[in-house]
């Protein structure tokens, strides 16, 4: 694979010179595609065919186990609309989602302020909050399903034993108490990362703009939202735009903790698609529903990194 | 002097409770599971006492934990390998040549970042049959690889990027051709970027849940996390939480090993790295 000769001689003649090194452009070119192409293959094979492969699907009658049966557009597009939990879980995930991004972030301030604040516990502090976000979500969904339930879990004998609550808490009993339920795992789960993140934005505010803040005698109020919030809108927007996917995305912690119940109440929009494809073998319909998320996704993507975007330039 | 000790002392005190609470509240389901996992309860293997019981049902959990665990240190170790291999190179062409197409492959490829797990895995499912990986820890490592592609590719750009050039032409003038270049002067400069994309394949392989729950459907070829959920799958008769969470330990225990080890490269990771899920 030796290519670079030392030096082009230095006797040769201009027009053989500028030959030499079209040559060279030529065979660097040709390596360059040689280093790129396991990665072209590997993007196309694993990623673009099953877009198509996926996009062709929506629009055939695919059962899971007797494979392709032919075109049927636009049939499985229409099915979604009579599909009973299709609403139920696209507003389910919007409620989902609302819920965990406010929580989120505002732990997450909460926490880098806390960080910020210094004292002699920062290091043991910062530890404790990321440790929960080093472990995977299917685990940390498991372990919330012990410490939730009425066997061995120690929340309700403390509760009963702090004498805050007589009779035991069903954690994943009734809708509401589930979806608080999985949102405060996730919030102990993720809140460690956004408080990273803010962290971050936190130490770039320079120092003496609080300094002249205080000189002016502004409060701790004003200072905060005067200074801190909008100097940390650009790591604001990237929590927002992380946090909103992924809760949009939503899956691990539900089929673990609550398998969509009770009553199918916490259904989030892919599990949907999952019980489509893999429980009712409609790889068609489950297909469908995933290019609708594909989409919609897109676009809010779009919109939220034009929203960033802004954040930057202002 | 003294009261003014005292007035600090007071002004700290909300944030001293505020502080110790929240710690508290993070580490105490940590602390509750290893707790959890060497206690007995009534009607599993372990029926009362401290001590390892739950480990040992565990261990001979339907196929054995040791499969589980070969399995996920497999699919793991292969995504790892697989990434590395594919974006070291990628990453060397995107940042020292120039070629055709060379912005689109490159953007295609930080797409697969913006299309849902689900979407994918849905005709994934469907093509691994045709190419005769199904239901194969193979296959399970090939589809983790390409959800690392994006943020590995795009790490190995930026660290190929960040050589000076004359690195390079130095060891080309003594005659090094381009592959000697990146073995001997370009891989030792970019190891900060590679232990990085490495560590967060590693650990993104071996959480995963929903790839091998798509895609596996032969217990003795599930990964850990899959096989630890069926302990919660039961239905019938009593649930073995103290073995559930002796698996959650199990799971979680290289990862928190690995943080610690690793703190300040998985910090600086987290950072540059888009987090998906």
């Amino acid at each position: 694979m030796a290519t670079a000769s030392t030096s082009a001689p230095a006797s040769h003649s201009a027009q053989s010179g500028a030959r030499w090194w079209k040559s060279q452009r030529r065979s660097r070119q040709l390596l360059g595609m040689l280093y790129v192409a396991p990665t072209a293959i590997f993007v196309g094979v694993f990623f673009i065919a099953p877009l198509f492969l996926v996009a062709r699907m929506s629009a055939s009658t695919w059962p899971l186990l007797a494979g392709d049966k032919g075109l049927n557009f636009p049939d499985n597009y229409s099915a979604i609309e009579t599909n009973a939990l299709f609403w139920p879980a696209v507003w389910f995930t919007i409620e989902y989602t609302v819920l965990v991004t406010v929580l989120l972030i505002g732990m997450g301030l909460g926490l880098a302020l806390l960080i910020q604040a210094g004292g002699k516990w920062k290091g043991f502090l910062r530890t404790s909050f990321l440790l929960p976000s080093a472990m995977g979500l299917a685990s940390a969904s498991l372990l919330f399903w012990g410490l939730y339930s009425d066997s061995i879990g120690p929340l309700n004998p403390l509760l009963e034993q702090l004498r805050i609550t007589q009779n035991p808490i069903e954690f994943l009993g009734d809708p509401l108490s589930a979806l608080l339920s999985t949102t405060f795992l996730i919030v102990w789960r993720f809140a460690g990362f956004y408080m990273l993140i803010l962290l971050v934005g936190l130490q770039a505010i320079p120092r003496d703009l609080y300094e002249a803040a205080a000189i002016d005698g502004a409060n701790r109020w004003h200072t905060f939202r005067y200074i801190t919030i909008p100097l940390l809108r650009r790591s604001l927007a990237l929590s927002l735009i992380l946090c909103i996917t992924g809760s949009l995305l939503a899956f691990d912690q539900f089929y673990i903790l609550t398998k969509g119940g009770p009553d199918n109440s916490t259904i989030t929009v892919v599990q949907l698609i999952y019980r489509e494809a893999f429980q009712r073998l409609n790889l068609g319909t489950a297909a469908a529903i995933s290019i609708v998320v594909l989409a919609v996704l897109l676009v809010l993507n779009a919109v939220q990194f034009r929203a960033l975007r802004g954040a930057e330039e202002t | 002097m003294k009261p003014k000790v005292l007035a600090l002392a007071l002004t700290r005190t909300p944030y001293y409770v505020l502080s110790g609470g929240a710690a508290i509240v993070f580490l105490f389901p940590l602390l509750w599971a290893a707790y959890a996992s060497v206690n007995g309860q009534a009607g599993s293997g372990q029926a009362s006492g401290v001590g390892l019981g739950n480990y040992n049902t565990l261990l001979h959990y339907q196929d054995g934990l040791g499969q589980y665990f070969f399995n996920s240190v497999f699919v793991s170790v292969s995504t790892v390998v697989i990434t590395l291999a594919v974006s070291l190179l990628g990453g060397y062409a995107f940042a020292k040549f120039d070629f055709p197409f060379k912005n689109a492959i490159f953007l295609v490829t930080l797409a697969i970042l913006m299309v849902p797990y689900a979407t994918m895995l849905i005709p994934l499912y469907v093509l691994l049959k045709v190419i005769g990986l199904q239901n194969s820890l193979l296959g399970l490592g090939l589809v983790m690889s390409m959800f690392q592609l994006p943020f590995a590719t795009f790490m190995m750009r930026i660290s190929f990027e960040a050589v000076p050039k004359e690195l390079e032409e130095a060891a080309q003038v003594d005659g090094a051709g381009t592959f000697g270049v990146l073995r001997k002067i370009l891989l030792p400069s970019v190891r900060p970027g590679i232990i990085t994309v490495a560590l967060f394949a590693f650990l993104a392989a071996w959480n995963d849940f929903i790839t091998p729950l798509i895609l596996i459907n032969d217990s003795s070829k599930a990964p850990l996390s899959l096989a630890i959920t069926t302990l919660r799958q039961q239905t019938m008769g009593v649930i073995d939480y103290g073995s559930l969470e002796a698996g959650v330990v199990v799971m979680a225990l290289p990862c928190l090993l690995l943080f610690f080890a690793l703190q300040g490269q998985y910090v600086r990771g987290f950072m540059s790295g888009a987090i998906k899920g």
